[in-house]
C-alpha cells in the first residue's frame, strides 16, 4: 500500500475526529483546525493520485480502489469549495464521515495496477470517469445534507430537542444546500452519461448497450431528474427532497458497486 | 365597611367567550368614563378595555344598584339580556376586588400569565381616568398600589420570564426553520396581547410584513397600524395563509379556527414552502393534526415553553410566590382603607395623643418629685383637657362633612398631618 495513500487516510481520520470534536464541543478553534487538517488530507491525497498516474501510465480510475479513492478526493474538494461559498454549520462532520467511509472501502480494495484492456485506451477514459465520479461527489454532498435535514426536521417536528437542534443549521439552509448540490451534481451526472455513451460508440460501435451499469446510471438519473422536476413544478422540497437525495445517492452507490458485484456487464472489468 | 364599597365588574377570557367579549368592545376614542360616573352611586371609576377583558373598577355606596346599572350599561350595545349579562360577568367586592386588580396588574389573570402588556394598558386606563377626574382618594391609592405590586412581583418572581421566553422560543424556532427571517411574512390571527408581543420580537428580526386577521376589523386595523401592516377579516384567513410564513393564533374562540383540511390545499399552492404555526390560544385555535402535514410545524404554548426548558413546576412555583405577594399587598391596602373611616381615625388620633400625654406626664411627675395627690391629679386633668381641646377642631373637621368623597380627602389629610400612617410603618411610604 502506498505511503501517500496511508498518510492521506490517516489525515482524513484525524480531520473526521476533530470535526466530531467540534460537533460536540462547538468550539470554533477546533473547527478551524479541522478544516486545515482536511485541506492537508486533500493535498496529500492529490499527490497520491498524481504519483499513481505516473506509476500506472494511465489515468488511475480503472479499479475499485482507484475509483473510490478518487471519489473521496473529489468529495473532499467539493465540500471545501462549498465551504468557501456558503457556510453550513457542522456539514463538515457529516462529510468527513462519508470521506472516511469511502477511504476505508478504498483501502480494503485491491491496490493492484491493472493493464488497460485495448478498449479502454482512449482519451475518454479520464473525461468520462472523472466527470462521473465528480457527479457522485456532489450527489454525496446532497446525501449528507439530506441526512442532516431529516435529523433536524425530526426534532423540530416532534418538538423534542436533542443534540441536533442547536448544532445543525436551519431547515431552509439545508434545503438550499440540497438544491445547490444537485444543481452541480445533476448536470455532471448527465454529462457523465453522455460522455460514456460517446466513448461506447467509439469503443464498441453503439451508443447504448443496456449494460447493467448504464441502466442503473439511467435509473439514478431519472430519480434526480424527477426530484428536480417536481421541486420546480410542485414544490418537492424539505423532507421529501432530503429523502429523494438519500435514495438517489444509494442508487448512485449501487451503480458504482452493486452492479459490478451482483450484475456484471461490460463495465465490470473496470471495478 | 368602607372596603365593601370597592368593586370590580367585568368580562374576561375566563368567564366569557370571545364572541361575547367582542360585543362589549369600546373604541379607543370613546372611553365611557363620563357615562359611568353618571350611574347612580358611582363615586369613583376607572375603565379598562383590552382584547381579553372589559372591566370597570368603581367605588359605590350602594353597590347593588350601581352594579346592575353598570352591567346594563356595558351590555347595552351587545343585544344580550340581563340574565346573560350576569352570567358572563364577574363581580368582585372589597378584599376580592383589591385582590383581583392586583392580579390583573401583575398579569396573573392574563391568558398568558406574565405577559407584560397588561400593566401598560392599566396605566393608560388610569391616566384617562385621572384626566377625566373620575378617580378619588381610594382608587388613586388602589391603582397606584397595583402598579407597585406588579413591579414588586416582576422583580421578586420570575413570572415575566416565561412570557418573554415564549416569544424568544418562537423566534429561535422560526430561525431554525427559515434561517433568516428577512423577507418573511407573519399572519396574526386574533389581536391578543401575547400575539402582539411575539410579533414584536419577530419584527425585530427583520420580518417584512405583518398581516392581522381579526373578527372585528377595527381592532385588526389598530394592531396592524402598529406594525405598518395590513388588516383583513377572519374570513380571509385561509386565503391569506398562502402568502404567510409564520402564523400566530390567539383568538380565544371556543372552536378550532384552522383545520387540516383547510391548510392541505394551501400547501400545494404555496409550493410546500414551510409554514410555522404558533397556537397561543387557550383553548386551542389550530387543529393539532396540522402538524402531520409535510413542511408544517405546529407549536402550541406548552410546546414553546418546553423549548426554553422552563418546566411547569418552576412556573407554578413562581405563580404561587406571586399570589402570596398579592394577598400580602391586598391586606396592606385594606388596612389602609380601614383607616380611611371616620371612627378609627379619631380613635387613632386620640390614642396617639394619649400615648404622648402618658409619656410626658410620667417624665414630668418623676422630675417634680413629692407632689400631693391633689396636685398630681390637677396636672393630669390639665394635660387631658389640653389634648381634648387641641383635638376638638380636627375631629370636628373630619366629622362635619357629609359629602363622602371630600370626607376621604380630609381623612387622608388628617392622617398625614398627624403622622398616623407612620405608626403603621408601611415600607412604601
Amino acid at each position: 500500500m502506498s505511503l501517500l495513500f496511508l498518510f492521506s487516510f490517516a489525515v482524513y481520520i484525524l480531520a473526521t475526529t476533530t470535526y466530531l470534536a467540534y460537533f460536540f464541543t462547538e468550539n470554533e478553534k477546533i473547527r478551524t483546525a479541522s478544516r486545515t487538517t482536511l485541506v492537508i488530507g486533500g493535498l496529500v491525497h492529490l499527490l497520491y493520485l498524481i504519483h499513481r498516474y505516473f506509476q500506472a501510465g494511465h489515468t488511475p480510475l480503472t479499479s475499485n480502489h482507484e475509483a473510490v479513492s478518487f471519489f473521496a478526493l473529489t468529495l473532499t474538494w467539493a465540500f471545501l469549495s462549498f465551504r468557501w461559498r456558503f457556510q453550513v454549520k457542522n456539514f463538515g462532520t457529516f462529510v468527513t464521515l462519508l470521506v472516511t467511509a469511502l477511504m476505508i472501502v478504498s483501502a480494503f480494495s485491491s491496490h493492484e495496477i491493472h493493464e488497460l484492456p485495448p478498449a479502454l485506451k482512449s482519451n475518454w477514459l479520464p473525461i468520462h470517469a472523472s466527470i462521473a465520479i465528480m457527479a457522485n461527489a456532489f450527489l454525496g454532498l446532497a446525501f449528507c445534507g439530506g441526512v442532516m435535514y431529516l435529523l433536524q426536521e425530526r426534532e423540530i417536528k416532534k418538538r423534542r430537542f436533542g443534540m441536533f437542534f442547536s448544532r445543525l443549521p436551519s431547515l431552509e439552509a439545508l434545503d438550499n444546500l440540497n438544491q445547490h448540490c444537485l444543481a452541480i451534481g445533476f448536470p455532471l451526472l448527465t454529462l457523465g452519461i453522455i460522455t460514456g455513451s460517446i466513448w461506447a460508440k467509439q469503443a464498441w460501435g453503439t451508443y447504448w448497450h443496456w449494460d447493467p451499469k448504464e441502466t442503473w446510471s439511467l435509473v439514478t438519473w431519472f430519480l434526480y431528474a424527477a426530484l428536480l422536476h417536481f421541486r420546480f413544478t410542485m414544490g418537492w422540497r424539505g423532507r421529501r427532497a432530503a429523502i429523494m437525495a438519500i435514495i438517489g445517492f444509494l442508487s448512485t452507490l449501487f451503480t458504482l458497486w452493486g452492479v459490478t458485484y451482483f450484475l456484471g456487464g461490460v463495465h465490470s472489468y473496470v471495478g | 365597611m368602607l372596603a365593601d364599597t370597592v368593586l370590580a365588574l367585568g368580562v374576561n377570557h375566563k368567564v366569557a367567550p370571545v364572541e361575547v367579549r367582542e360585543k362589549l368592545v369600546f373604541c379607543d376614542s370613546d372611553v365611557p368614563l363620563e357615562r359611568l360616573m353618571a350611574v347612580e352611586g358611582c363615586k369613583e371609576c376607572c375603565f379598562l378595555s383590552t382584547c381579553n377583558r372589559v372591566e370597570v373598577l368603581f367605588v359605590s355606596d350602594s353597590p347593588e344598584k350601581t352594579v346592575a346599572d353598570i352591567r346594563a350599561f356595558l351590555f347595552s350595545k351587545s343585544g344580550l339580556g340581563s340574565q346573560e349579562a350576569e352570567q358572563y360577568t364577574y363581580l368582585h367586592q372589597g378584599r376580592s376586588a383589591v385582590n383581583h386588580l392586583f392580579r390583573v396588574a401583575s398579569s396573573l389573570d392574563s391568558m398568558i400569565v406574565g405577559e407584560p402588556q397588561i400593566l401598560g394598558q392599566l396605566k393608560q386606563a388610569f391616566r384617562e381616568a385621572t384626566e377625566e377626574k373620575t378617580t378619588g382618594v381610594i382608587l388613586n391609592r388602589l391603582m397606584d398600589k397595583s402598579f407597585s405590586v406588579a413591579k414588586r412581583i416582576r422583580t421578586e418572581t420570575n413570572i415575566g420570564g416565561s412570557a418573554v421566553s415564549i416569544s424568544y422560543a418562537a423566534v429561535q424556532l422560526a430561525k431554525k426553520i427559515f434561517g433568516s427571517l428577512q423577507g418573511k411574512r407573519v399572519l396574526l390571527v386574533g389581536a391578543g396581547e401575547m400575539a402582539e408581543l411575539a410579533a414584536e420580537h419577530l419584527v425585530a428580526q427583520g420580518i417584512e410584513e405583518v398581516v392581522v386577521a381579526n373578527r372585528t376589523v377595527e381592532r385588526a386595523v389598530t394592531l396592524a397600524r402598529r406594525f405598518n401592516g395590513k388588516a383583513v377579516s377572519l374570513g380571509e384567513l385561509v386565503e391569506q395563509l398562502e402568502y404567510a410564513d409564520i402564523l400566530i393564533s390567539s383568538t380565544g374562540a371556543t372552536d378550532l379556527v384552522l383545520r387540516k383540511k383547510d391548510v392541505k390545499p394551501i400547501m400545494r399552492k404555496r409550493m410546500n414552502s414551510p409554514l410555522f404555526l404558533i397556537d397561543i390560544a387557550v383553548p386551542r385555535d389550530l387543529d393539532p393534526e396540522l402538524n402531520s402535514l409535510e413542511n408544517v410545524y405546529l407549536y402550541d404554548i406548552d410546546n414553546l415553553k418546553d423549548v426554553v426548558e422552563i418546566n411547569k413546576e418552576e412556573r407554578d412555583k413562581e405563580a404561587e410566590k406571586a399570589e402570596r405577594i398579592v394577598t400580602e399587598e391586598s391586606l396592606k391596602f385594606l388596612d389602609w382603607l380601614g383607616g380611611m373611616e371616620v371612627s378609627p381615625v379619631i380613635a387613632e388620633l386620640r390614642a396617639k395623643a394619649d400615648a404622648i400625654r402618658d409619656a410626658e406626664l410620667a417624665r414630668t411627675l418623676s422630675k417634680l418629685g413629692n407632689l400631693s395627690h391633689k396636685e398630681q391629679k390637677s396636672i393630669e386633668v390639665m394635660t387631658s383637657s389640653l389634648i381634648s381641646k387641641l383635638l376638638h377642631d380636627p375631629i370636628q373637621f373630619i366629622k362635619l362633612d357629609t359629602v363622602p368623597v371630600r370626607k376621604q380627602v380630609k381623612l387622608d389629610m388628617v392622617r398625614q398631618v398627624f403622622g398616623l400612617d407612620k405608626i403603621r410603618q408601611d415600607p412604601d411610604e
